[in-house]
């Protein structure tokens, strides 16, 4: 990716480079050359206190790891200090990464208390206050900071989370839809199923195996509204019971913690009108 | 014998669980089945009764590979 950056840059504008080998840093540590010319050259050191826990000594109770880092040589993102603090300070840290640029919802976490993807959450610049980063609430631990999803990732599967259609196309080609059917979808495709939502919703906390969760519940209106989709009576039969849409009672932290800005307690609310006028 | 607490007796439920899933692998591994049944309880037997949270833990991660395990596909283990 910077590599990529690089060239167009090349292309774009004929001056030198003078950030000397940009492509060569990783993106966890911010190389000292390459970074801008702070004012104070003080470090800026910020502690960190982390949830550990271990799988391989079950009888030991988990506890809270402090960790200080310069946050001159960090990346500006709490994945950066995690990355940092795994390479550099105790590789037995884990947590689960990949995109670390929020698209792939892998780095979900509670950090100061707010549940959000660690590449998308800036470090406070305040070193005075300690951050805390916790596993997301109410999931068991499989290790450290990774949450166990298998029975998310089940209630995803149950609302058949896939096109079903029984007829052809005339012509036999792609399904096609108005620019306006489209723009139900706007809002709702967006989802990367973090579990961000879910597990900040108490309703949810209190009857997971029942109650789908707002992640569920949105991507369940995108494809009840999806135009292309026949199946629409029959997945609105599925959820027209006590316990799978009505435990929302607007709470609403889903929206307020959703850290791609959707709305899924909009989307529960349209469910909810779906199947109250039918 | 004493009398078993709830998580005593889901304890020994998901031990039995896993002896019966072995009467369902094919004859010649069944005995490799059982005996890591029994040795993945063994391994955890020091584990204190008063221990909740281990105990659930380990109860949890039991079950998931009891399910994994019980899948026809798998014939033997080592």
């Amino acid at each position: 990716m910077s590599a990529l950056r690089t060239t167009s840059r090349l292309i774009a504008s004929s001056k030198p480079l003078f950030r000397p080998a940009a492509f060569a840093r990783s993106y966890a540590t911010v190389d000292a050359l390459s970074q801008d010319p702070t004012p104070s050259e003080q470090p800026r050191t910020k502690t960190f206190h982390v949830y550990r826990w271990n799988p391989d000594q079950p009888t030991e109770k988990p506890k809270m790891q402090s960790y200080s880092l310069d946050l001159n040589k960090t990346g500006p993102m709490m994945l950066d200090a995690l990355i940092r603090i795994k390479n550099e300070m105790d590789p037995t840290l884990t947590f689960r990464r990949s995109c670390r640029e929020g698209i792939c919802g892998s780095c979900a976490m509670n950090i100061d208390g707010v549940n959000t993807l660690a590449c998308l959450c800036r470090i406070p610049t305040d070193t005075a206050k300690e951050s805390r980063i916790y596993p997301l609430p109410h999931t068991y631990v499989v290790k450290d900071l990774v949450p166990d999803l298998t029975y998310f990732y089940k209630q995803y599967k149950s609302i058949k989370p896939y096109l079903q259609r029984e007829t052809k196309t005339e012509d036999g080609l792609e399904y096609r839809q108005s620019p306006e059917e489209r723009k139900k979808l706007d809002g709702l495709y967006e989802c990367i199923l973090c579990a961000c939502c879910s597990t900040s919703c108490p309703s949810y906390w209190w009857n997971s195996e029942e109650y789908l969760g707002p992640a569920i519940l949105l991507q369940s209106y995108r494809w009840l509204a999806d135009s292309r989709d026949e199946k629409t009576a029959e997945r609105k039969a599925a959820l027209d019971n006590s316990m799978s849409v009505y435990r929302c009672h607007t709470i609403l932290n889903c929206s307020r913690t959703c850290p791609k800005g959707l709305n899924p307690a909009r989307a529960i609310a349209e469910i909810k009108k779906m199947l109250a006028t039918h | 014998m004493a009398r078993l607490s709830g998580l005593q007796r889901e304890v020994l439920s998901l031990y039995r669980k896993c002896l019966r899933e072995t009467r369902k692998k094919p004859i010649e591994t069944r005995e490799n089945f059982r005996g890591y049944a029994r040795a993945e309880f063994r391994k955890h037997a020091s584990v204190g009764k008063k221990d909740f949270s281990a105990v659930e833990y380990l109860l949890r991660k039991g079950q998931r590979q009891l399910e994994m395990y019980s899948s026809p596909g798998i014939r033997n283990i080592r």
